[in-house]
This record gives C-alpha cells, sequence and structure tokens, in this order.
C-alpha cells in the first residue's frame, strides 16, 4: 500500500534555513546542508527546498547548497522560490532538483505550467498555491502570501491540473504559523476539484494534527511543515512511528 | 565502471551521485566506446515511452545497449529505462521496447480503481515473490519511491518483487544479466542504496 508522506520545509534565505510566522518575523535555524542529511537519515520522505533569497549572491549560494545536498541526500528533492521561466527549471534540475515548485510565476504566467510539463514531464511540475478566505471565497495570493490575485483558489487549482501540474501544495495563509491544526475545509474543497496528490501545508503544531488530517481528507498524499521539525516540537521520526500506529500507512525506517 | 546511458531524457545525476557516494565508479555518457567498454549498465529514464525510444535508438545506441545485454553484460533499466526492456508499450499509441524481457508496459489507469491516483506516487512497499540478487541486502516490505503511470504485464517469472497499488506493480524484474526497477532506486534512501550497491556487485561476462 502505497504511504503518506511527511515533507519537511526547508526555507534558505543567504543559506541559511529560516522559518517565519505569518511569512513574517523570520528566525534563523541552521545550515541547510546539515538540515536536510538529519532528516534523510530520520525518515523525510522528501524535502522542500524554498530559496527565499532575493539577491544574485543568494541566489549563487542557494545553487551550491542545493548541489551539495544533491550529492549526499538520496529522497525526492523539490525545489521552489524565483522560478519563472523554464530556464529556472533547467538552472535548478541541473543542481539535482527532482521537482520543481511554481507559484507566483505561474500565476504571472500561467503557460509556464504548460511548458515545464510538456519539457520535463507532469511528474517534475509541482503546482504550490497560498491560499486565503476572502469574503467567504478560497482566494489565491502571490508574492509569499502578500497579494490577493482575486483568483479563486478552486478554479485555479483545477486549471493548473489541466494544463500539467503533477502535484498539488495547498498553503493556507489562515492556519500557517498557528498550529492548531490543518485548515480541513479548505484541502477538503480543493481535494473535490483535483485528482493529482496534495500536499498540505500550514498549521500543523502537533502529531495529532497530523492524524486529523490523513483521516478527515483521505485524498491528501502528504503533510508538510517547517518550524516545528526544525525546532524539534514534533519531532519527525516520533510523528512517523506515531502515525503507524495509528493505522495511517507510514514508511518507516529499519533500525540499522 | 558503469555506463549510466545519457540518451537525453531524465536526471541522471542523481544515478551517478548515488553510485559515487557508495565508491563505485561511474560514468554519465553517450559515447559508444565508453558504453562498449563499460563492465555494467544503467539505462535511466522518465518521460514517455514513445519519445524515449526514439531518443535511444538515435545513433543506434539502442542496438548497442541489446548486444552489451545478449553478450552478459549486467543491465539496469531504472522506471522508464525498466519499461523500454519488455517487448511493447502502451502508452500513447504502440511501440515496440527492446524485447530484453517478455512482456507489455500498460496502463495503470485501466486496471485500478478510479479512487486511486495516476500517477502512482510515493513510498511503496516490495513484496518478493522470488530470489533476485538485487534484494539481497534489503528485506520484504522495505520501502521505495516511484513515480510511473504504465506497468509491465505478462512478465512472468521475471517479476522478482512487486509492490500493491490496485494491482500488483512490477517493482524488480530480472531475466539473466537484465534487471529492471520501476521505481527509483536513486531517490529511495538507503533502501534504494542497498538494491544500487547489491547491482554493483552482479557478476557479469562482459
Amino acid at each position: 500500500m502505497i504511504a503518506k508522506r511527511i515533507i519537511p520545509c526547508l526555507d534558505v534565505k543567504n543559506g541559511r534555513v529560516v522559518k517565519g510566522t505569518n511569512f513574517e518575523g523570520i528566525q534563523d535555524v541552521a545550515d541547510p546542508v546539515d538540515m536536510a542529511k538529519y532528516y534523510n537519515g530520520t525518515g523525510a520522505d522528501e524535502l522542500v527546498f524554498y530559496d527565499i533569497t532575493a539577491s544574485f549572491e543568494g541566489r549563487a549560494l542557494f545553487t551550491d547548497i542545493l548541489k551539495r545536498t544533491a550529492a549526499q541526500v538520496f529522497i525526492p528533492l523539490t525545489v521552489g522560490g524565483g522560478i519563472r521561466d523554464v530556464d529556472d527549471f533547467e538552472r535548478v534540475l541541473s543542481c539535482g532538483a527532482d521537482k520543481v515548485s511554481v507559484n507566483s510565476g505561474a500565476i504571472a504566467d500561467p503557460t509556464l505550467i504548460d511548458r515545464a510539463a510538456r519539457r520535463y514531464g507532469d511528474q517534475c511540475v509541482v503546482l504550490s498555491m497560498d491560499v486565503k478566505r476572502v469574503n467567504g471565497q478560497f482566494r489565491l495570493f502571490a508574492k509569499g502570501g502578500r497579494v490577493d490575485t482575486g483568483i479563486d483558489a478552486l478554479q485555479w487549482a483545477h486549471d493548473g491540473q489541466e494544463r500539467g501540474a503533477g502535484e498539488l501544495v495547498v498553503n493556507s495563509i489562515d492556519t500557517d504559523g498557528v498550529k492548531q491544526g490543518f485548515d480541513l475545509e479548505m484541502l477538503s474543497a480543493v481535494a473535490e476539484r483535483v485528482t493529482i496528490p496534495i500536499i498540505a501545508s500550514g498549521g500543523a503544531g502537533k502529531k495529532e494534527d497530523f492524524k486529523t488530517l490523513f483521516e478527515a481528507v483521505p485524498q491528501v498524499d502528504a503533510g508538510l511543515a517547517a518550524s516545528i521539525f526544525h525546532r524539534r516540537e514534533v519531532p519527525l521520526p516520533a510523528l512517523k512511528e506515531y502515525l503507524a500506529g495509528q493505522g495511517i500507512p507510514m514508511r518507516i525506517l529499519r533500525e540499522e | 565502471m558503469i555506463a549510466i546511458i545519457d540518451y537525453g531524457v531524465g536526471n541522471l545525476y542523481s544515478i551517478s551521485h548515488s553510485l559515487s557516494f557508495l565508491g563505485i565508479e561511474n560514468q554519465v555518457t553517450r559515447d559508444r566506446d565508453q558504453v562498449l567498454r563499460a563492465d555494467k549498465l544503467i539505462l535511466p529514464g522518465v518521460g514517455a515511452f514513445g519519445d524515449a525510444r526514439k531518443k535511444l535508438s538515435e545513433g543506434g545506441m539502442d542496438a548497442l545497449v541489446v548486444q552489451k545485454a545478449q553478450a552478459g553484460t549486467p543491465l539496469l533499466g531504472i522506471c522508464l529505462g525498466m519499461q523500454l526492456l519488455f517487448q511493447k508499450s502502451y502508452e500513447y499509441g504502440e511501440h515496440q521496447g527492446l524485447s530484453l524481457i517478455p512482456g507489455e508496459v500498460c496502463p495503470l489507469q485501466e486496471d485500478i480503481s478510479p479512487a486511486l491516483k495516476v500517477p502512482h506516487i510515493g513510498w511503496n512497499g516490495l513484496r518478493f515473490l522470488r530470489p533476485c540478487p538485487l534484494t539481497r541486502y534489503i528485506q520484504e516490505g522495505d520501502s521505495v519511491y516511484y513515480v510511473h503511470s504504465f506497468y509491465a504485464k505478462g512478465a512472468g517469472e521475471a517479476v522478482k518483487a512487486v509492490s500493491e497499488y490496485g494491482v500488483q506493480v512490477p517493482g524488480l524484474v530480472q531475466r539473466g544479466n537484465v534487471f529492471g526497477a520501476q521505481f527509483h532506486p536513486e531517490k529511495s534512501g538507503p533502501v534504494g542504496l542497498k538494491i544500487l550497491k547489491a547491482f554493483g556487485e552482479v557478476e557479469g561476462a562482459c
């Protein structure tokens, strides 16, 4: 049986992993390559690197981190942040990424999804979306959750799949950093509109939140989180063992 | 030296990185002489069968791979590279494979419940059906990472290990010195590395 995936997300700025609350108040955590190795060894099913650097120097640091990680970490690596064109796909894929996550770049030009999927295959294109409730509607936000696009998020998810996105990361701005659980209502609404794998993001604060997620929205394939793993408030190996014990299909690493 | 055949499809560097990590000499190459001299071959691949089959035939690389395999050189096909080893594929039309292993490559969608998503993406456990040199360092139930929409049918005795996804998906196949992994060993963590290590130790006539 296929396992539900647990995915730590590493937000990287100027060569360091950071994670803020509600996308603000960024706080430094640790060295990204060390963290990737730690997660690889403790049972992470996949890693997401998100480049939140704006500067040219920062970007060079990021590609170096990616190369060093890909030489030592042998689980799927997804990379996002600043992906605006097919050339950006090439840049991160050539450094060792397996999948590329697009967000604002796809909002600016949705054909980026089609073009990347045609060139690299659907499995390579992850559509990441930041969603927030506005006047009773699930609204798509751009620029790291700062700008309301006015686009209906559910329609956007559906269109993204039609264009060739292979997976969907759904991040709820309303629950992000609040640590009161995933946004089950929003995730259920998205799950009704797509058939591609859904990765839930935003709101996990304790291990029970993952159990609730997978039980309440069975169409969700993976749970993604950052600070709770990085600060070991929810240690990843303990989480996976807990979920396996609760009957959620999990990949458990054997002791060597 | 293991030659990782570069025919213009997919991320070959993760395969190369994992072999290097294991201390196994390898080379990503599209050079015929290098392929001819290699002790072992890895045939990678992502994307669509027809396109990959066409690219592999450029410069006669397909014939060279078949020739080496028939002469006893251990060959490992990964993901689409594994599918290419079969006789035929029904991915967007009908395409001839390399016919090194009997069987056909068919759409998962037609054989599984609509409640199961296609592609089959993620970690799934292996169940061993028959002995295989590639499973010597792993255990039954160990999980490996899959990304695929088509799967091998009719491979019979060549199927060595399967994963459950509505049907028994052949994960590992083998016929003599020709091996195939439907999953990505280079992305399957410590378990995948053990499978590659075992392939590195397979004895072959070259």
